[in-house]
């Protein structure tokens, strides 16, 4: 049975790790490719770098941040953040990314994803959702999509992406939980493997992602404050039932 | 050792590359037949789609390389979409190398892609993977070989059993990815490395 994953997030701007509460009040906390390795020695199953300024700024996907990553991590790693279309993709994952998370190009051309898949195949393609109270949000959530979070999962995966990467706006840097009532509606609605996103402030909270039937979880303020944090959670995960890779 | 990577124009050749250089290789990307006809070791990689990956071998005719290689017993290796592309045809759509027999078919699992760590189940005597029996690898797929019993080297469980490698003679592949399989995959490279000398 495939195993669950923790998967360590780190959100870049300027090609520095940052880490901001409700996408607000970013503060530094170091270079993401060092992070990444050290996370993943000490046991992350991947790695998720989201460019947290490329869509508000309108700026291209970090390439050398992407080939550096490529050459150090020996684990898989997704790219997100400012990819507009077919050719950003593709410099990415020619760069060395596993997977490219689209969000906001998405939503507002219809034909991406499909053009993505079609190209890359599924495997590769990751939708990411950022929700507020169910609804999909854009912009580090100053926009609202007028569209349900759970109808945007099922539209994507029927479009032909791999993966939801699904990130509740309000619960995101508060430590106090995934948003279950999020998490369980869209995994139990599309096939495809849902990342819960935003809130993880202890082992029980992963947990009780992966009972509300997420296939992964992601961490981030938990382990840029102490990284050894992640074979901690990973020994927590095993005891209750669910193991991540040994 | 010299190993040709098929450079047909899909993703991920790079960090393939780089992970060959960590195991002691010395990797090149080429899209020159000859190249992959002589090389020690000819490695074909990719995320994707079968179908445009074997259209890209097609144009740069360097399927017709790795099948004569094949025929004269030399080492091919193919990696996720590379391991797809050894068989015969692909319910995704367009035709494989036809070096080893069976279909390639759309996962019917839970969960699709099967997507993250997977324990490797390894048939007895393989040296490809060997010390590989009980280890987690790195899957990323939607589709998967299903090849004959002869050519089964090790296998994974997603709502059933599934081919996670394949050896046949001088032909052989993994659907996980050893480029992002930490350890495992460095162990599976090196005994990669070590299979293609003694092939």
């Amino acid at each position: 049975m495939v195993k669950k994953r923790l998967i360590a997030c780190l959100d870049v701007a300027g090609g520095r790790v940052v880490k901001g509460v409700r996408f607000q009040e970013l503060r530094e906390i170091g270079d993401p490719v060092e992070l990444a390795a050290r996370y993943s020695e000490l046991g992350a199953d991947e790695i998720v770098f989201l460019d947290v300024t490329a869509t508000i700024e309108d700026r291209r996907p970090p390439i050398e941040l992407v080939e550096r990553a490529a050459a150090e991590l020996t684990v898989p790693f997704t790219v997100g953040g400012g990819i507009g279309g077919v050719e950003d993709a593709r410099a990415l994952l020619r760069a060395g990314a596993d997977k490219v998370a689209v969000n906001r190009a998405a939503l507002e051309q219809a034909a991406l994803i499909g053009e993505l898949a079609g190209e890359f195949g599924s495997q590769a393609v990751v939708c990411a959702i950022d929700a507020r109270d169910g609804e999909v949000v854009t912009h580090g959530a100053r926009n609202p999509r007028g569209v349900a979070a759970v109808e945007w999962a099922q539209e994507a995966e029927r479009r032909g992406a791999g993966e939801i990467l699904l990130t509740s706006i309000d619960a995101d840097g508060t430590r106090e939980g995934y948003d279950l009532e999020l998490t369980r509606a869209v995994a139990s609605a599309v096939a495809c493997p849902v990342i819960a996103s935003g809130g993880a402030g202890c082992g029980r909270h992963l947990i009780e992602a992966f009972e509300a039937g997420a296939e992964a979880a992601l961490v981030a303020s938990i382990i840029h404050e102490r990284p050894e944090r992640i074979g901690e959670l990973k020994r927590e995960l095993e005891e209750a039932g669910w193991p991540t890779r040994r | 050792m010299r190993v040709a990577i098929a450079d047909y124009g899909a993703g991920n050749v790079s960090s393939v590359a780089a992970a060959l250089e960590r195991a002691g290789a010395e990797p090149f990307l080429t899209i020159d037949p000859a190249a992959v006809l002589e090389a020690p070791l000819a490695l074909v990689a990719g995320v994707g789609h079968v179908e445009s990956a074997a259209r890209g071998l097609a144009v740069t005719g360097l399927d017709d390389a790795l099948r004569e290689r094949a025929a004269a017993g030399r080492p091919v290796f193919g990696i996720c979409v590379g391991m797809q592309l050894l068989f015969e045809e692909s319910e995704e759509g367009g035709r494989g190398l036809g070096l080893l027999r069976g279909p390639v078919r759309r996962l019917h699992a839970r969960r699709v892609p099967h997507m993250g760590w997977n324990e490797l189940a390894v048939a007895n005597g393989s040296t490809l993977l060997a010390g590989l029996d009980g280890v987690d690898a790195y899957f990323a797929h939607g589709y998967a070989a299903e090849p004959e019993a002869a050519a089964l080297a090790a296998t994974t469980d997603h709502d059933g059993p599934l081919a996670a490698a394949v050896e046949l003679g001088a032909v052989g592949g993994v659907q996980f990815h050893p480029e992002r399989s930490a350890a495992a995959g460095a162990l599976l490279l090196r005994n990669l490395l070590a299979w293609s000398r003694s092939a």
